[in-house]
């Protein structure tokens, strides 16, 4: 088991290391010389020259990716152009915003998907499995903002049930934070609740053929003990996999989110930052980003050993 | 010498192509996604034909104007059709979605072809490169390219291809992995055929179906991550309509005008639903496995 975590904590270097190349290349695509713009408007060839020097511009570019690696893997991702603090403090600074974000999306991707899936699978082709499917196809149709901008004319203006936007800490003031993220919260989670809902429906269906469900029917058992104890433990398998996988898609997702419900996280950092023209910050959401989603990647693997006894004895 | 295909047993069953129609013919989901794409493409081509008001044509004697006779969908906060707006828009979505999965499948096609086909080294470096900006959500690397190339909506299109592309480039690889043992390649290489012969003659026709599936469904997601960048500033520029760009300006008269933010949401969605119904059409119809 250690012997295969190992393996693919190894396979994960090269994809960082490739990640990496990708993100420090990106500002090379910058238009201009990024020292003309620091040096102001006298651009004096002495403060030009210094810059160059400091920056260590003059090196090969191999190099310079290279200085920057080593900077980054000692956690420093740079200084924030706008606001002069450490990139890598910023980041830390949001991702707990994010993070919560993106925890109540998912459990109301689950709350909501693998019920609905399991549900669409014992009453297959019947009215409520073709409503369930129109769901889920609506769900993973619908541009999340558009559902946000939506849900607050609705729930906000008109109505007046929740707030339209703001961000409250979860340790400060738990009520008024999960009240404030409800909503957002609700808007991230519906392409997954429907791509959850399609994936157990299949996963579902599929069990439910198998052999030992027909012997469970045989026995005489109640078709509520037959789907529940021996469809849900093996059709859930791959969804619990799944679930692991989809989380680092909230992480993009939450980019809009955050930008609709003005939420101060990792999505309106990279926005923000986009528009300041401030690359380093970019660059350090980019790679951090990809760094956790790799991570993700790897906890699904090992769930789905952990989780899969013939997998686990395989080992 | 004989084509390899003449050795096979001749049967009079219809051709692939015409199986996965009639398939795809009785599927009226995927009809009905089909009828979607065609009138909104219609209508973004004949834009420039219709009686409709000047997309960029300001009147500040109707603004933020809701439905009326004048204005079927209403206007917006200087007073421009909105109808006008989201019938040009369809054209700025769908150029967008159908462009830049264009790019994503003629880069990331012929990547998958090569590395699955020859394998080795080129394989792997190929397969490492894809695997690494497969690991990068698709969003956060269309945003980043979109705001280090700076933006515009052409700018928008190639970062959305760009970041699609792995998608391909693994599909492909895939397939090529599954289709280049078969004995029919077997056959074709023993006879002396060239790898871009059997390429072209063996493999490409195989690899073909899933792609096309694949890429109806990313046009999906393309015209979602064209309105998300646009929405962001990041895609079509003003006074140019794009729907996802009409959405960003409605947000700041929801109360005011919230006709604003309702129209260019549901043609999105009425589009992309189109795309996903035909997708999930097509898959049905061209799996095989099915009959």
């Amino acid at each position: 088991m250690y012997a295969y975590i190992a393996k693919r904590l190894l396979v994960a270097i090269p994809t960082l290391l490739i990640i990496s190349i990708f993100v420090f290349l990106l500002q090379k695509l910058l238009p201009g010389d990024p020292v003309l713009a620091m040096a102001g408007e006298e651009r004096d060839p002495e403060v030009i020259a210094y810059l160059r020097e400091q920056y260590r511009l003059n090196d090969p570019v191999v190099y310079q990716y290279f200085y920057w690696l080593g900077d980054v893997l000692r956690g420093d991702l740079g200084t924030s152009l706008r606001t002069n603090q450490p990139v890598t403090e910023l980041i830390l600074q949001k991702l707990p915003v994010t993070i919560q974000l993106a925890v109540m999306a998912m459990i109301f991707a689950v709350l909501i998907g693998i019920p609905a899936g399991i549900l669409a699978a014992v009453h297959k082709n019947t009215a409520l499995d073709y409503l369930a499917n129109l769901v889920a196809l609506s769900g993973l149709s619908i541009p999340n903002f558009w559902l946000g901008i939506m849900l607050i004319l609705l729930v906000s203006v008109h109505l007046g049930w929740l707030p339209a936007s703001g961000y409250y800490p979860f340790f400060v003031d738990p009520l008024r934070s999960l009240k404030t993220m409800v909503m957002p919260a609700f808007v991230l989670s519906t392409p997954l609740a429907a791509m959850l809902m399609r994936h157990t429906r299949s996963s579902m269906l599929g069990v439910l053929r198998a052999d030992y469900i027909r012997t469970a029917r045989a026995k005489g058992l109640s078709e509520r003990t037959v789907v529940i104890e021996h469809g849900l433990r093996n059709g859930l398998l791959p969804i619990i996999t799944l679930s692991a996988l989809l989380f680092g898609d909230l992480l993009a997702g939450a980019v809009l989110t955050e930008q609709i419900f003005t939420i101060p996280g990792f999505g309106k950092l990279i926005v923000d930052a986009v528009f300041n023209r401030d690359y380093a910050v970019v660059q350090g959401v980019v790679l951090c980003t990809a760094a956790a989603f790799i991570l993700m990647n790897l906890l699904a693997d090992i769930l789905y050993v952990l989780l899969n006894p013939r997998m686990r004895a395989s080992l | 010498m004989m084509p390899l295909t003449h050795a096979l047993p001749v049967t009079h069953e219809e051709t692939p192509g015409r199986r996965a129609w009639r398939k795809f013919k009785a599927n009226k989901a995927a009809l009905v996604g089909l009828c979607i794409i065609l009138i909104s493409a219609l209508l973004a081509l004949a834009a420039p034909i219709l009686p409709i008001a000047d997309p960029i044509a300001t009147d500040w004697s109707a603004i933020r104007q809701p439905p009326s006779a004048a204005h079927w969908l209403g206007t917006d906060e200087i007073g421009r059709d909105l109808l006008s707006r989201l019938i040009w828009g369809a054209q700025a979505s769908l150029m967008a979605g159908i462009f830049s999965v264009t790019i994503a499948v003629v880069i990331g096609v012929p990547i998958g072809l090569v590395s699955g086909y020859f394998g080795g080294w080129i394989d792997m470096l190929i397969s490492r490169v894809t695997e690494a900006f497969l690991a990068m959500p698709f969003l956060i690397t269309a945003i980043a390219l979109a705001a280090f190339l700076g933006p515009s909506l052409s700018n928008a299109m190639i970062a959305i291809g760009l970041s699609a592309m792995p998608i391909f480039v693994r599909l492909t690889r895939g397939q090529v992995l599954s289709v280049k043992t078969e004995d029919y390649v077997e056959g074709a290489r023993s006879i002396g055929l060239g790898n871009l012969a059997i390429l072209r003659r063996y493999i490409v026709p195989n690899v073909f179906p899933p792609i096309l599936v694949q890429a109806t469904l990313t046009v999906a997601t393309a015209i979602i991550a064209e309105a998300s960048l646009s929405f962001l500033g990041l895609g079509q520029q003003p006074p140019n309509p794009s729907w996802g760009s009409m959405l960003n300006v409605a947000m700041n008269f929801m109360s005011q005008a919230p006709w604003m933010a309702v129209w260019p949401g549901a043609a999105i969605f009425l589009v992309v639903i189109g795309f996903n119904l035909v997708g999930d059409g097509l898959s049905d119809a061209l799996d095989p496995r099915e009959s």
